[in-house]
């Protein structure tokens, strides 16, 4: 059957349009990013639920807290560059720290946008958010978890951060897949080293998977689509089963997933790592998986630096036995 | 009238509350609050439907406090109206205190988290946007400083707010002319503001911010249009009340000395004696 795999964007609008007919109190508010989003059908569908603010990313943050504080259940859609950058201050005070139910739908995020440009990619989204006390972080790995997490959130009072990217991506799951929102999804039950990824990074992370399975390399991955909060328990045991991890991320080597993962082992159970994102330069002018390439976010580097990580962590364990 | 002169001895005992509050923490943005004083009073005794038994009744008129800053003025008159105890108005500026020094939801009657600037009226558009959009009559008010006008967020929220005609909205400024460096139209002019407002689809209205009467006619006539949501230039004086502060960017933020307070109460005393005797 050849099903036509959608974004996790328009996996987003498709799932909320039906929740929110399904809810008069959800509403959806937007900057100028009707396309961008894909919510002409909820526009047109649910004109009475549904905000449009203009290019304005601070008021439509700020319409969204008071949305909220009027028992609305809100989100807050548009591109992700902007959303965490622009209208940071209105997230961090309206939404995180006022407790409001606004969710923030940042889309094409990442590199996405390929070579537009450093405006228009969010690779800093994690590491901002996640330090404001109250706001959970969510990276969806395909349409199916998008999906999940948006009938979630349309459930949920939290105020919260959702980055997904523009184009559509091969999928992970099923349709009859479920996820626990907060915790970690192990995929792989490996025992030499772990991979750990979020968002469109967890893709690859399988792919190296089944090329190091080859090599005669067992690798736990693990889908971490929560970055807040983050499952230290499973953090922890996949440090304790594999004994070294590499993590995968598209955001910049600082603050981000790796950093998550870094915290909670380097105090609890130290392990070797590899941190692999985006380093601290504005990317090459390319199209969104040359750019995943360049920086080794695929298949090839993964591979690579799980083996070397394998080597010294076998060194480690020499120099231990001597 | 009577009604009215009880009000404008609230605002007197109001203001001597904030003065002694800011003495006992040390600090605090003592000249805005005493700007904002009567229109707090104006809001919170005369015009809005507000219940102190029960802070989050569904159908209440909401309040945004944008500026802030000012919330020593705020917290004595929630504190006058019956929203928080004396008690706990008296831990305000000590260890762990539950009162911060901008507002917060945790504080019964306040409805946001508010001290970053240019972010209140936004929210009252969305509220407005909310009660309109579900069929609920109550009003939304937003009071913002003069100085705060120079956050250009505060136009995106203008602009939304007659592009939806928002009439169920009416924001205020406490146009007291000073901001902490000193004149408003000196640090960088904010003016025109009714002219601003007015490219927004705004009907505009200026008072003296000192007349709780005027103010609530405002806010009447505010509650008569139909289309367009209304701005309140309430023209006030910045630290009005005690004459050594009144007008002078210097008690934007400040402590008053021992022999200050007291100067300070005797003139707030002697107003009070006005009122009880005129």
């Amino acid at each position: 059957m050849a099903e036509k795999v959608i974004p996790c964007r328009k996996a987003f609008t498709e799932t909320i349009l039906k929740e929110a007919q399904a809810n008069p109190d959800i509403f959806v508010v937007t900057s100028d990013a009707r396309g961008s989003v894909t919510l002409d059908d909820y526009a047109n569908t649910l004109p009475n639920q549904f905000v449009e603010v203009g290019i304005a990313e601070q008021n439509a943050v700020g319409i969204g807290a008071g949305l909220a504080l009027a028992g609305k259940n809100v989100f807050v859609c548009g591109p992700a560059c902007f959303y965490a950058a622009r209208s940071l201050e209105q997230v961090k005070v309206d939404v995180a720290y006022s407790k409001t139910s606004v969710k923030i739908i940042g889309v094409s995020g990442g590199v996405s946008y390929g070579a537009l440009g450093a405006t228009h990619h969010s690779l800093h989204d994690i590491a901002v958010m996640r330090t404001f006390p109250d706001m959970h972080v969510y990276l969806p790995s395909d349409r199916y978890q998008t999906e999940k997490l948006t009938q979630y959130l349309a459930h949920s009072s939290e105020s919260a951060y959702v980055r997904m990217g523009r184009n559509a991506v091969p999928d992970i799951y099923t349709v009859n897949d479920q996820f626990s929102f907060g915790k970690g999804n192990v995929l792989t039950d490996g025992r030499d080293v772990a991979i750990i990824a979020t968002g469109e990074t967890v893709y690859h992370a399988l792919q190296a998977e089944k090329e190091l399975k080859k090599q005669g390399v067992s690798a736990m991955v693990i889908d971490m689509h929560t970055l807040k909060p983050f499952d230290e328990e499973l953090i922890l045991k996949a440090a304790s089963i594999c004994g070294c991890i590499v993590t995968v991320e598209e955001h910049s080597i600082f603050g981000g997933l790796g950093a998550c993962v870094a915290e909670i082992t380097s105090q609890n159970q130290p392990v070797k790592m590899k941190i692999i994102g985006i380093p601290d330069e504005n990317v090459i002018n390319a199209k969104p998986l040359e750019i995943f390439e360049y920086y080794g976010l695929t298949a090839p580097n993964i591979c690579l630096q799980v083996m070397k990580l394998m080597k010294s962590k076998d060194r480690l364990i020499e120099n231990i036995a001597l | 009238m009577i009604q009215v002169k009880e009000l404008e001895k609230r605002a007197v005992e109001i203001r001597k509350r904030t003065v002694e509050i800011i003495y006992r923490a040390s600090g605090g943005h003592i000249g805005g609050s005493l700007s904002s004083v009567d229109i707090l009073v104006a809001l919170h005794f005369g015009i809005m439907n507000i219940n102190p038994e029960n802070p989050e009744m569904k159908d209440r008129d909401r309040f945004i406090m944008s500026k802030g800053h000012s919330v020593e003025g705020y917290y004595s008159t929630l504190e006058n109206r019956g929203f928080i105890s004396s008690e706990m108005l008296d831990t305000y500026g000590q260890f762990n205190s539950p009162l911060a020094g901008h507002p917060t939801r945790k504080t019964p009657g306040i409805e946001l988290n508010s001290g970053a600037l240019g972010h209140g009226l936004s929210v009252g558009v969305g509220i407005a946007i909310a009660a309109k959009r579900s069929g609920e009559n109550f009003r939304t008010y937003v009071l913002m400083g003069d100085g705060e006008h120079g956050e250009g967020s505060i136009m995106e929220a203008a602009a939304a707010a007659g592009h939806y005609k928002l009439n169920n909205l009416v924001a205020i400024v406490d146009r007291n002319q000073l901001q902490i460096s000193g004149r408003t139209e000196d640090v960088c002019a904010v003016d025109d503001l009714e002219g601003k407002y007015k490219a927004c689809g705004w009907s505009v209205i200026h008072c003296d911010g000192h007349n709780i009467m005027e103010l609530m006619k405002c806010f009447n006539i505010a509650e008569a249009q139909t289309e367009k949501p209304t701005f309140v230039i309430a023209h006030t004086v910045k630290g009005k009340g005690v004459s050594f502060m009144e007008d002078k960017a210097a008690w934007h933020h400040k402590t008053p000395t021992d022999e200050q307070l007291e100067i300070a109460n005797k003139e707030l005393d002697q107003r009070m004696e006005e009122l009880i005797n005129g």
